[in-house]
Order: C-alpha cells, then sequence, then structure tokens
C-alpha cells in the first residue's frame, strides 16, 4: 500500500502510531530502510554513520542479547559492538560526547530508573531527555522492547533513532537494518571510520 | 539471539524429515486423499512438529481433538492432556508457548466465549500458538450448529484470523499459519477458523504431503520477547506498573504495547500473502454484481452464480482468506466495478458486511446478507434470490418450500 507517511525525528504525537499502521513495510533481506523507505544496506550504513557523526551525543543501547554471552556469535557481537563505540567516540570532535548505555533487562523499575546508567523499554524517553541525546541506535534488543522504545522515543523526544536488528527490522526506526551480525555491525564502524571528518559536526 | 542450527535434512524421532516449508507445501508430491474436516485437521497436525497439544470436549471439535489424542499416542506430539475447561485450556496453551513449546488447541463456540480473556493475552505476550475454532452457535438457547458470530470477537483479540472454505484450505493453513504467525515480526496467536459441521464433519478430497516431510521445530530464540523470563512483562503481568501504576507513563507504555500487538497483525500481510497467494481471491471482478464472502458462504456463492450464469446472469466472486490482517486494500480494489455487493453470511450480526462498508468507498454498494444462523444451511437459491432482487429481477420466495 503506498503511503505518504515518513518515520521522521519527533516529537511527534501525544500517542504517535506505530510505524506499520501507517503503511510503512520492513525491507526484506539484503535491504534496509530510512525513513520507511527500502533502501540498500549500503546506503543505510552510510546514513547511519554519517547520523552518528553529525550528533552532539551519538550513543549505543545495547541489549540483553549482546550483553549476556548467550554464545559465541552474542560474545562476537558484544565485541563489534564495542568496537563501533570506541570508533565513534575516536572519529568526533571534542564537542560531541558519544556515549554507551545499557538496556541490560526490561523491568519496569519504579519510581524509576536512574537514566545516567541505563534505559529501559517501558520510559526511554527519561534517558534520552536526561543525556539529551540526539542519534542512538539499539541493538540486541528483543524485537518487541526495541519497537516500544523507538516507538516512545519518536513521540516524545527529537532523537533520530536507528535499530541494528538481528531479525526482520524495526519500521518504528527511523533508520534499520536487518539480520545483523558482528560482521555487519564491524562494517558499519568501517563507515564511520571512512567518513571521519567529512560530515560537519553539529552547531 | 543467534536461531539455532538450521534442522532441516534432520530426521524426528517419527522418521519424519525436517523439511523447508516452502518445498513441502509447495513443491512436495500431493497425495489424494478422502478425509472429513477433523480428519484433515489431525493429517496435517502429524507434519506440524507441535510439542504440545491441549484439548476439551465441545462439539464439533471434539472429534479432531481426540484425533490428535491418537497422535500423541503414536509418538507424534510431545505432550497431550485434557484441561479443566476451555479457559483452563488457554491458560495452559499460554503456558506452554511462554516455556518455548509450538503449541496447538481447537475449540468452538461457547468454548471460543468462555476462554476469550485469553485471547488478547495471548497476542499481547506475542504467543504463536495456534487455535482451530470450528465456529458453531454461541447463544442461547443452545445450538451446537453452524454459526460464525464467535468469529466477530475474535477479530478484535490482535490474533490473527483466518476463514477457510474447505478441508483443504483447512490443511494448507494449518501448516502455513505456524511459518506466519512465528515470524518474529509477527509473532502473534492465529484462530484458524472454520464453519463447524459444513467444514469438519464432511468428507472432502484433500491433496496431502507427504506424511515422511514434517515443519521445522519452533526456534523460540527468534521471540520478540524474552522466552519465560519471570522478572519481565509479559510473563510477569501482576505487581507491575502497567496493571498496578496510575502515572502517565505506565498508560504510555501499555498503549504502545498495544499499538506494537495491532503493528504485528499488518507485518503477517506480506507472510500471508506469500505463503496464501494473497489475501483473497477473486474471480470475474468487472462484473456489475460481486459477492464477498469467507468460510463456507463462498461454496454457496460458487453454487449460487453458476446457477445465475445458466440465466445468463454474471456475477464475480470475492473470497476473503484472511480476516485479520484485513485485505482492505485487496478488496477496495478488487470491488471498484461493482455496482452491488452482496455479503451472504453465517450469522445473525453480518460482521463481514459491517467491515466491507467500513473499507470501500460509496459503501451503499453493499448489501449485507442473506444471513441464516442457528444452524441453518445457506441455500444458493437465497443468494441468487439477493441478486436478483438488486438487479430489479422478480425473484421466487424459498419461503413456502414444502408448503
Amino acid at each position: 500500500m503506498p503511503t505518504s507517511y515518513k518515520v521522521l525525528p519527533g516529537p511527534e504525537h501525544f500517542l504517535p502510531p506505530s510505524a506499520a499502521s501507517m503503511g510503512i513495510r520492513l525491507p526484506d533481506p539484503g535491504q534496509a530502510h530510512i525513513h520507511g523507505t527500502i533502501v540498500t544496506e549500503e546506503e543505510a550504513m552510510e546514513q547511519a554513520a554519517r547520523q552518528f557523526l553529525s550528533a552532539k551525543v551519538p550513543t549505543i543501547f545495547p541489549g540483553p542479547l549482546v550483553l549476556w554471552a548467550w554464545n559465541e556469535k552474542a560474545a562476537h557481537k558484544a565485541k563489534a559492538v564495542r568496537h563501533l563505540y570506541e570508533t565513534i567516540k575516536e572519529s568526533v570532535t571534542p564537542s560531541q560526547q558519544a556515549m554507551l548505555i545499557p538496556m541490560p533487562d526490561y523491568r519496569p523499575k519504579y519510581p524509576k530508573i536512574n537514566p545516567e546508567i541505563e534505559i529501559n523499554p517501558n520510559h526511554p524517553n527519561l534517558t534520552i531527555w536526561h543525556n539529551k541525546i540526539d542519534a542512538c541506535m539499539f541493538v540486541g534488543v528483543h524485537c518487541h522492547q526495541a519497537n516500544l522504545s523507538l516507538k516512545i522515543i519518536r513521540g516524545g523526544t527529537n532523537c533520530y533513532t536507528i535499530a541494528m536488528c538481528a531479525q526482520a527490522g524495526h519500521e518504528d526506526a527511523m533508520l534499520s537494518i536487518r539480520d545483523a551480525t558482528a560482521d555487519k555491525i564491524l562494517r558499519l564502524a568501517d563507515w564511520v571510520k571512512k567518513l571521519k571528518g567529512s560530515v560537519p559536526p553539529p552547531a | 539471539m543467534a536461531g539455532q542450527p538450521s534442522p532441516i535434512g534432520q530426521k524426528n524421532k517419527k522418521g519424519q524429515v525436517y523439511t523447508d516449508p516452502w518445498k513441502m507445501m509447495n513443491e512436495a508430491e500431493r497425495t489424494p486423499s478422502f478425509f472429513t474436516g477433523s480428519e484433515v485437521i489431525k493429517e496435517a497436525i502429524r507434519r506440524a512438529s507441535c510439542d504440545v497439544m491441549i484439548a476439551y470436549p465441545i462439539t464439533p471439535q471434539s472429534e479432531a481433538a481426540a484425533l490428535i489424542g491418537e497422535l500423541f499416542a503414536e509418538g507424534y506430539i510431545g505432550d497431550y492432556f485434557r484441561g479443566e475447561s476451555e479457559f483452563a485450556v488457554m491458560s495452559q496453551c499460554a503456558g506452554a508457548a511462554f516455556g518455548g513449546a509450538r503449541v496447538f488447541t481447537t475449540t468452538a463456540g461457547p468454548g471460543t466465549m468462555r476462554a476469550m480473556e485469553n485471547f488478547p493475552m495471548w497476542a499481547g505476550a506475542r504467543l504463536p500458538i495456534q487455535m482451530i475454532v470450528t465456529c458453531r452457535g454461541i447463544n442461547s438457547p443452545l445450538s451446537i450448529q453452524p454459526d460464525t458470530l464467535e468469529i466477530s470477537y475474535l477479530m478484535q483479540t490482535g490474533m490473527l484470523v483466518w476463514h477457510a472454505e474447505t478441508a483443504q484450505d483447512f490443511y494448507d493453513w494449518i501448516l502455513k499459519g505456524y511459518m506466519v504467525s512465528e515470524e518474529p515480526d509477527v509473532h502473534l496467536p492465529l484462530a484458524l477458523c472454520c464453519d463447524g459441521f459444513f467444514v469438519t464433519h464432511t468428507k472432502d478430497m484433500v491433496d496431502l504431503t507427504p506424511v515422511d516431510m514434517c515443519l521445522p521445530p519452533y526456534d523460540p530464540y527468534r521471540s520478540p520477547v524474552p522466552c519465560m523470563d519471570m522478572e519481565c512483562p509479559p510473563v510477569r503481568m501482576m505487581r507491575d506498573p502497567f496493571v498496578m501504576k496510575s502515572n502517565y507513563i505506565s498508560y504510555a507504555t501499555h498503549a504502545s504495547w498495544q499499538q506494537e500487538v495491532w503493528a504485528a497483525v499488518e507485518r503477517s500481510r506480506k507472510h500471508a500473502i506469500r505463503w496464501l497467494d494473497g489475501l483473497i481471491d477473486t474471480e470475474n471482478t468487472d462484473t456489475d454484481v460481486l459477492v464477498v464472502a469467507s468460510g463456507t458462504a463462498v461454496s454457496q456463492s460458487r453454487e449460487a452464480i453458476a446457477m445465475l450464469e445458466d440465466e445468463g446472469i454474471q456475477v464475480g466472486l470475492v473470497k476473503v482468506k484472511t480476516l485479520r490482517p484485513w485485505p482492505g486494500e485487496e478488496i477496495r480494489e478488487a470491488t471498484k466495478h461493482a455496482k452491488h455487493i452482496i455479503v451472504p453470511e453465517f450469522n445473525v450480526a453480518g460482521w463481514l458486511a459491517r467491515e466491507v462498508k467500513a473499507t470501500i468507498p460509496n459503501n451503499e454498494r453493499v448489501h449485507a446478507g442473506p444471513h441464516v444462523c442457528g444452524g441453518m444451511t445457506m441455500p444458493p437459491e437465497i443468494i441468487a434470490a439477493e441478486v436478483k432482487t438488486v438487479l430489479g429481477i422478480k425473484a421466487p420466495s424459498l419461503a413456502g418450500r414444502g408448503g
């Protein structure tokens, strides 16, 4: 179904619609999406790298699927995420602050989480607001919880969201890559390195 | 977490080979067999690599439930037992699915209604349980006869809802249903409905896939929610803020959660289109009069359309295969030339006509009916009469038959 809806940074609405309900469809294997438009994976890699390099607080949110050494693949992926973070940190200017904030689990925590040290899928906006995060990437978060977070972030913040998904991708993110592996995360780090110095830092 | 190593090509304990589902359903040789709908359910489940089936007797699904007990005795199913009631069965299905099992159950009519609280819970918990619903009357006075009113309740639960016309649909869709509902971007329960007795208790020729092939087992590591995590929703329900707290964040989280369930229904669209070869089937949609129907009403409509053709009246047909996801775009396209749209249904409420009316422009074109319910058959003559009436052709009444 053709749609004019675009998945863009918010704040969008008191209760924004899910992107799927607005006609946004997930990419097929080998594809990715930017703002709901299907693109090649390489285009998405480049755009994600540009977002990291142009953000004031580029942040990675690793979830339980990479934070815990479930198996060899998870351990490799965790190392790749760490490498991506280090690459971003080395590639941005001193006025930018790269962050790595974990989503260690999905337990609702009340009265509230400590946004200095973690992010929670039930109120991810608290961490975004507190740290003034303007570009973030989810990786290793279960798809349902990632979608909750991505939609709430789009609803209430102006943060640019990227989803590096091990399954079918996320239409509620502004940019999503699917079937994520450690190699794909390393390729994204290569893109960050390649574009270092060529993307204007934030004003 | 990464998926488990592929089991394709390996054998299960019964000697069946775990087969690529697309090859099994679309390329493997089929054997024509003469079976009742209930027997067809058994044969599909024999090939479905189910871990758990939970049963409770209620007509007209009891025979299928009992036949699957035989499968358990033969060693084709991991576990099988009878629950204390339909409510208990559906709760026990949830427990098994939370634990990472491929789960199957069957119910009907008042059983569906009794268990209703569980269905939005299944969907909210993203449990890809498959439930066969052999529809029957639900209201007092008691009727065990065919009636599809219960489907209208299921359509708002967040489950996938498909409506099979024939035993062949049933066989194929049970197996394909698991493939759609277990996709990680979908991962929702499926209510696979048919009209009780008309499909379950009549014999038909059904082309079966080879008995030595079966679906690969369910891979819980592809689930979009953690498997059996007692600390987190959806497994941990009580004492959590969605239930017990009153503040904006709790409400917003719950609202987003609900939206995500319906987003998953939307995502099932592309998988269902691939596996079912479209969400609708169409015939002759360039005619002035179209019949839009689901389930057994499709078969009766075919008969009516053939009768009308003999009289020189051309009528097209839209068979609606999936109710959730709702094929709105497809129905808009298929009905764009129609001046009159007839929607025959086996229920008193006319839920399909309401859905069609809410979907298309100029919905005064929709004629809700004919309706039968409470176990009545729908003679093709009354569909033909409805067509003639909207065309201004005098049609004989069937009301005096036998008089």
